[in-house]
């Protein structure tokens, strides 16, 4: 099987490999995920199955001067209780929050698939802001020192997100082509369907994809500016809803043809069925009032996995808690779901940690293979007054479900919007 | 198998405003003057940053009257202009408006100008930082406004990497074209500069001096509209590792590419560093061909650069002064990939 990997990738970018007669099918065998609600599949299980809320205060930067002061911060744990991996406590430390999530949701799903130290493993990652909080730290020194360029090389080697690409390939022993998607909170979603049509085209056997952002303070008083954020509590899709929440987290699948999977005796999480992509040009930040895209994307999707809207037993929505996206993103799953709208269970885990941006997408994939994986739907636990666009139901407490198929959305600045479809392995 | 060809080409450089700037600038093959980059803290020293700046256009660019492009920096103006040059006889087909365009924007810093300026009002103030400048700092802003600008664009990535992620980003429009999921594909490359760029770059490449712009390829399946410029390989992407270094890289990237006869132009990265060159200079040192540096001329433009050495190749390749032309791009940290286009 690895040999059969090698080969293909020892082949060029252009011209591309022929297709596949029949498209392979694509399996998912390893997940790791970091979110506030702690590092690792269980953790966030447990978490998003009870509906937990990881929000607290800030206290990476200063937020005394924004209308916000909350967020939900991941609790990295210090390197000495990092696992084993193959880069030294000095490479971990050149790492900012963001590279070193990522790394650790990299070893987790790694670690999960079986998959071991080799050549030719495509990477994609989706981000928004790579170590942007390195950035930050290399501007404040060059005003404020102008004459002290301690560690200013090194911060603009690794504010770089391919460079925290190459890193993860470092700490699993491979090498491979890296891809990073900025597709603004599409990002993650994208990374991870770009590694599908890497499979599906026959460009690859196995890809390593998922996405990644840490808070940082421009960011964070980005969104204040905007007023987006939430100065009560995110509520998505309620009435009374006042904005978003943000988060960090990373998440990272490995996903693979069934074939091969089969092969090596994996076990498997799920599998991704459909992909669905395009781009809503209405506004830099704001989606098409009637969602339009994101219907195209939704149905993109279903097309490509072979479902109708009747098969999907669960939505996992952007669900930002803006009054524009939730607004728009409900006419859009009420207009696709069709009359299924009325049994259809949705909800957004954002409620739970926030708005990961280039991370959410990842996170919230991984957060469906959960669902289908253990059977239980993710609850939004506050939720009050439905907003009248919504025709389907909010999950508003815990519950078990028998889940076959999920759909998940993600749309981002700049309109680009994506939707994934993931299927129950039995 | 299905061939890609390349309907135009679009370039913004420190030579101008179109891709007859960049060729007369490269044929003359002097380097363009350089000039003085203020960097706060600095007033009263010694030190100094340099730039080679975009002159400003001769005339106001139409598409400047956009409602989208209001308050967009210069990135987005660079990669509109490359990317409406690029598309210009595909816009004008009369079939355009039904035909699906895909976009993928190319970028290694991104919005600099605007990311600076929101976050010193962040420092300064938060409560008064600009929610106008704040959605302009994402790196998939050139792309949504280049995509209201050309319209019909029906699928849009940003990627972001080393200057080699140009060519991942042509090998990406080609997959988009050959899977039948767009009609053509426009792949731009670009960068502005300010202080911040300089000042980093002076640590990692002293004589390095930065440089802005963008350059484009419009891609297309259709052999009656290419501009007698084919696609014809791109190698893989050699990605730097432990257990490869840029030199090795560089070197695997070349022995992809395969022998080259003396009639082909070589369009390298090589610019003002004998330390960052060395590896595209090893790999390429039996070169048989003549070559053109366009950041020797143009400056450290970062992705623009990669795309100007693909404009570059593209031009001679379609004003028939080579069969073929090469390109080769050995990225800063991340990975090599070449490129060959050939006479359609």
């Amino acid at each position: 099987m690895m040999g059969n990997a090698q080969a293909k990738f020892a082949l060029m970018l252009f011209p591309l490999t022929n297709s596949p007669a029949a498209r392979p099918r694509v399996v998912v065998t390893g997940a790791g995920i970091v979110t506030a609600l702690g590092g690792g599949w269980k953790s966030n299980a447990e978490g998003f199955r009870a509906g937990k809320r990881a929000f607290r205060p800030v206290t990476l930067f200063d937020v005394s001067r924004q209308r916000v002061k909350t967020a939900a911060e991941v609790e990295l744990p210090g390197l000495d209780s990092f696992p084993a991996m193959r880069l030294s406590r000095h490479q971990l430390e050149r790492l900012d929050r963001a590279g070193k999530m990522l790394v650790l949701a990299a070893n987790e799903a790694w670690q999960q698939s079986g998959w071991t130290a080799a050549e030719n493993i495509p990477l994609v990652l989706g981000t928004t802001a790579g170590g942007m909080v390195l950035g930050e730290a290399y501007y404040r020194q060059a005003l404020q020192q102008p004459e002290n360029f301690r560690q200013q090389a090194t911060r603009a080697v690794f504010y770089q997100p391919q460079v925290q690409g190459r890193m993860v390939l470092d700490s699993l022993g491979c090498n491979g082509p890296i891809s990073i998607i900025s597709n603004a909170c599409a990002s993650g979603a994208n990374a991870i369907g770009h590694a599908w049509d890497l499979i599906c085209s026959g460009q690859a056997d196995r890809v390593l994809a998922g996405g990644y952002d840490a808070l940082g303070e421009l960011v964070f008083s980005g969104f204040d500016s905007l007023q987006a954020l939430s100065t009560t509590v995110c509520r998505p899709f309620d009435a009374r809803r006042d904005g978003l929440a943000l988060g960090e987290g990373a998440a990272m699948v490995n996903l693979e043809t069934l074939d091969s999977a089969r092969r090596r005796g994996a076990e498997i999480l799920g599998e991704l069925t459909g992909y669905g992509t395009s781009i809503d040009q209405h506004h830099l930040t704001q989606p098409h009032p009637q969602g339009s895209t994101t219907l195209a994307v939704m149905r993109q999707a279903c097309a490509n996995a072979g479902v109708t809207p009747e098969q999907i037993d669960y939505i996992n929505a952007h669900g930002t808690g803006t009054v524009l996206n939730d607004g728009s993103e409900a006419l859009a799953i009420s207009e696709w779901a069709g009359q299924r709208a009325a049994t259809l269970p949705v909800s957004s885990t954002k409620a739970s940690i926030g708005h990961l941006l280039g991370g959410a997408g990842a996170v919230e994939a991984v957060i469906c293979l959960m669902a289908l994986r253990e059977q239980w739907l993710p609850p939004q636990m506050i939720f009050e007054t439905p907003d009248p666009a919504c025709k389907f139901k909010i999950v508003t407490q815990p519950q078990e479900a028998r889940l076959n198929t999920v759909l998940s959305n993600s749309f981002g600045f700049g309109g680009v919007n994506a939707a994934l479809i993931f299927r129950r392995w039995a | 198998m299905s061939r890609i060809f390349v309907a135009g080409l679009g370039a913004v450089s420190p030579a101008g405003w179109n891709v007859t700037a960049l060729r007369e600038a490269l044929a003359q093959g002097e380097p363009l003057p350089v000039q003085p980059l203020a960097r706060p803290g600095w007033e009263n020293t010694a030190r100094s940053l340099r730039v080679r700046p975009v002159p400003p256009p001769p005339v106001r660019p139409e598409f400047l009257a956009h409602p989208r492009l209001r308050r967009t920096s210069p990135i987005t103006h660079y990669a509109a202009a490359a990317a409406l040059e690029a598309t210009a006889a595909w816009r004008a087909l009369p079939t355009a408006k039904n035909l699906r365009l895909g976009v993928i924007a190319c970028l290694q810093s991104g919005c600099v100008q605007y990311s600076c300026r929101f976050y010193d009002e962040t420092l300064k103030n938060p409560a008064t930082a600009s929610p106008l400048v704040f959605p302009e700092t994402v790196y998939a802003a050139p792309t949504s406004h280049v995509a209201a600008l050309l319209e019909n664009v029906v699928l849009a990535y940003s990627l972001v990497g080393d200057a080699a992620s140009f060519l991942q980003g042509v090998a990406l429009g080609a997959e988009w074209l050959t899977e039948n999921r767009v009609d053509a594909c426009v792949v731009f490359g670009g960068e502005e500069t300010n202080w911040i760029i300089a000042d980093a770059l002076r640590h990692l490449d002293r004589p390095a001096i930065v440089a802005a712009g963008a350059g484009a390829l419009c891609l297309c399946r259709e052999g009656q509209l290419a501009a007698g410029i084919e696609l014809a390989a791109i190698t893989d992407a050699q990605t730097f590792s432990i257990s490869r270094n840029r030199e090795q890289a560089a070197l695997a990237m070349r022995q992809q590419l395969g022998k080259n006869s003396a009639d082909e132009l070589l369009a390298d990265g090589t610019g003002d560093s004998a330390h960052t060159d060395a590896a595209e200079l090893a790999a390429w040192r039996d070169w048989p061909g003549p070559r053109v540096s366009p950041k020797r001329i143009l400056g450290e433009g970062m992705m623009a650069a990669a795309a100007w050495q693909c404009v570059a190749a593209c031009d001679a390749v379609g004003r028939n002064q080579f069969k073929a032309a090469t390109v080769s791009l050995v990225g800063s940290n991340q990975q090599a990939i070449g490129a060959r286009f050939v006479r359609a």
